[in-house]
């Protein structure tokens, strides 16, 4: 091939964070469906993007990846402005886009081999085809996929390039549960060596296994970013203690259950508070709260 | 079991706009083979046109004496150059654009002009393997005299490159206008009135006036004009709106209409429907 062989650039490896994402503002016909967005996703972690259908997940996710123009705030991607950036920046960061076309008249073996071409490293097509699960339907035209077997080429076709920094929108849409567990085996394996990724998800329990932070997006803003297991700090020190009195459930919702308990204990000198459990909210309780969905979600 | 995956640690620069337009060629090539409709349509319109002209006014002569058949071969491989690159290169690039192929494309950072090189490299292939199937048809089956002539064949050469190239930029330029039904839609509507203002339908000589003024506007008039340059012998250029050929007002007018559409293109195209 006669593509132009430049020396090798060494792969920056700074302390600056991977996205830096400021006052970010997208309004469609006045509308602001991204209205005011700070986030920074540190190098080498895995950042789970979470929100409702409508939220601002994939207008946010496009204007990093720079297909999308932004109306207002600052964005910083591996150091420089998606808006503006150019080919060298783009063949450092992977996409695997909510919907893209994959053509549909090649194999996917030919697929993974000629997309190879575009980039100035690219992952073996055999290595790419092991790890998202795909070398029995190497020979089989695009167009026969499966919904969830095309979904795992566009993963492959998202890391080929050996990206520094990986975009994930909803990535295992239509995958059965076997190829979504390889999928996040491909994620920990890409974490482990050094990839930075974000990634849009609806299943929480996705965010929580693969994602060192979770932000949740809701109307256009993002109203928390923590660890999966200390989202919605406030919400989760309220627990719920319920036991049954007079044959019906009684229930206290409680910052302070050991308080509620010795109370129940006292007044329950026999023994024995019959149905007696006290839960704490686990995620996706936290995150039904925290988008609003709940009517106990009266933290917010 | 998780494999450990490392990013690049050295990078080599991303392959330049003609690697990756020759890789695209080949792309492009494969596809047009793997759809069945489009290589008949490519390939048998002409013939189509050809076998219909032939049978319908057989016997019939053109101005100097010319056989039918002979005379509009011009037309018909203008017309040919024109399906293959305006309109299969419009119609096929709206579509792409509307499957989010192009999306694809985007991000993984490909050169506009890698995609275009891949484009016009398919257009190239295809119309001279669609001219080569045509012109043997026309010699073999209706006894059409084929030039002898260095020259001639030296003119074919590059108004069928000149041809193919205006094609392909217009039908990129013409790509970005609308929806593929739309776009699909137009192109074959305006590419039909087209064909009968500049003489692939009627001989161009008996056109009124007025039309034959309208269609030295456009491309395919001139294309037609420097086909019957390269088939029809010296004595019919007499008949010609000029009296000779104009061989080199067709060069500039085909390479007018590629440099406008460049700068159509380089200023509207787009990768995705929405920014
Ligand atoms: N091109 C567009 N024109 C107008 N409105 C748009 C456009 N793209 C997105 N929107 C609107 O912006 C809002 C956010 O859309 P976005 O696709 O970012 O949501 P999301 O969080 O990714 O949702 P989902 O979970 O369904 O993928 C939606 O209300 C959507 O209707
Ligand atoms: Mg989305």
């Amino acid at each position: 091939m006669t593509a132009i062989q430049v020396a090798p650039v060494p792969v920056p490896v700074g302390q600056d964070p991977a996205v830096r994402v400021r006052g970010l503002v997208k309004r469609y016909g006045g509308r602001a469906v991204v209205d005011g967005v700070d986030l920074d996703v540190r190098r080498g972690e895995v950042f789970a993007l979470l929100g409702p259908n409508g939220a601002g997940k994939t207008t946010t996710v496009e204007v990093l990846e720079g297909v999308r123009r932004r109306d207002g705030g600052e964005v910083t991607v591996l150091g420089e402005d998606p808006a503006t950036a150019g080919r060298g920046w783009r063949d450092r960061i992977g996409v695997v886009a909510q919907s893209t076309g994959v053509g549909d008249a090649l194999t996917v073996r030919e697929t993974l081999d000629h997309f190879a071409r575009y980039h100035g490293t690219a992952r073996p097509t055999a290595e790419l085809l092991a790890a998202v699960g795909l070398p029995e339907a190497a020979g089989t035209r695009v167009a026969r996929l499966s919904g969830g077997q095309r979904r795992r080429l566009e993963v492959a076709l998202g890391v080929q390039g050996r990206p520094e920094l990986l975009f994930l929108d909803e990535p295992t849409t239509g995958m059965d549960p076997v190829a979504r567990r390889r999928f996040w085996d491909l994620v920990r394996g890409l974490r482990a060596g050094g990839t930075t990724v974000v990634l849009t998800t609806h299943y929480l329990d996705e965010a929580a296994e693969l994602a060192d932070r979770v932000g949740v997006l809701a109307d256009g803003r993002l109203v928390d970013v923590a660890p999966p297991g200390e989202l919605g700090a406030q919400l989760r020190r309220v627990a719920t203690v319920r036991w049954t009195e007079d044959g019906a459930t009684r229930e206290v919702r409680t910052p302070e259950p050991a308080a509620v308990l010795r109370d129940l204990l006292a007044a329950h000198p026999a023994g024995e508070v019959p149905g007696l459990t006290v839960t704490r909210p686990g995620l996706e309780d936290v995150y039904l709260s925290l988008v609003g969905a709940t009517p106990e979600g009266e933290t917010r | 079991m998780t494999a450990v995956l490392t990013p690049a640690t050295t990078r080599p620069a991303p392959p330049s706009a003609l690697a990756i337009g020759l890789a695209r060629t080949g792309l492009e090539l494969r596809l047009f083979v793997r759809d069945p409709a489009q290589v008949v349509f490519s390939f048998a319109y002409p013939i189509v046109m050809l076998v219909i002209f032939a049978s319908v006014f057989a016997g019939e002569d053109r101005p100097g004496g010319v056989p039918f058949a002979q005379y509009f071969l011009a037309g018909i491989a203008a017309t040919g150059i024109m399906l293959t690159s305006f309109q299969a290169v419009g119609t096929a690039l709206a579509e792409e654009r509307e499957r989010g192929d192009l999306a694809r494309l985007q991000v993984i950072g490909t050169p506009p002009l890698g995609y275009f090189l891949g484009k016009a490299g398919q257009v190239l292939v295809t119309t001279v393997l669609q001219l080569a199937v045509l012109l043997t048809v026309a010699a073999t089956v209706y006894d059409v005299s084929l030039p002898t002539g260095v020259g001639r064949w030296l003119t074919f050469a590059w108004v069928v490159l000149l041809g193919a190239v205006a094609g392909t930029v217009l039908g990129t330029a013409v790509a970005s206008a609308g929806s593929s039904r739309a776009v699909g839609n137009g192109i074959s509507a305006f590419a039909v009135v087209l064909q009968f203002f500049s003489g692939v339908f009627f001989v161009f000589s008996e056109l009124p006036s007025w039309m034959q003024e309208v269609a030295a506007v456009f491309p395919l008039k001139w294309l037609v004009q420097g086909m019957r340059s390269v088939f029809l012998p010296d004595a019919a250029a007499a008949a010609e709106p000029a009296g000779s050929w104009e061989h080199g007002t067709t060069a500039l007018v085909l390479a007018a209409w590629v440099v406008v559409g460049l700068v159509v293109c380089a200023r509207t195209f787009r990768w995705r429907r929405t920014a």
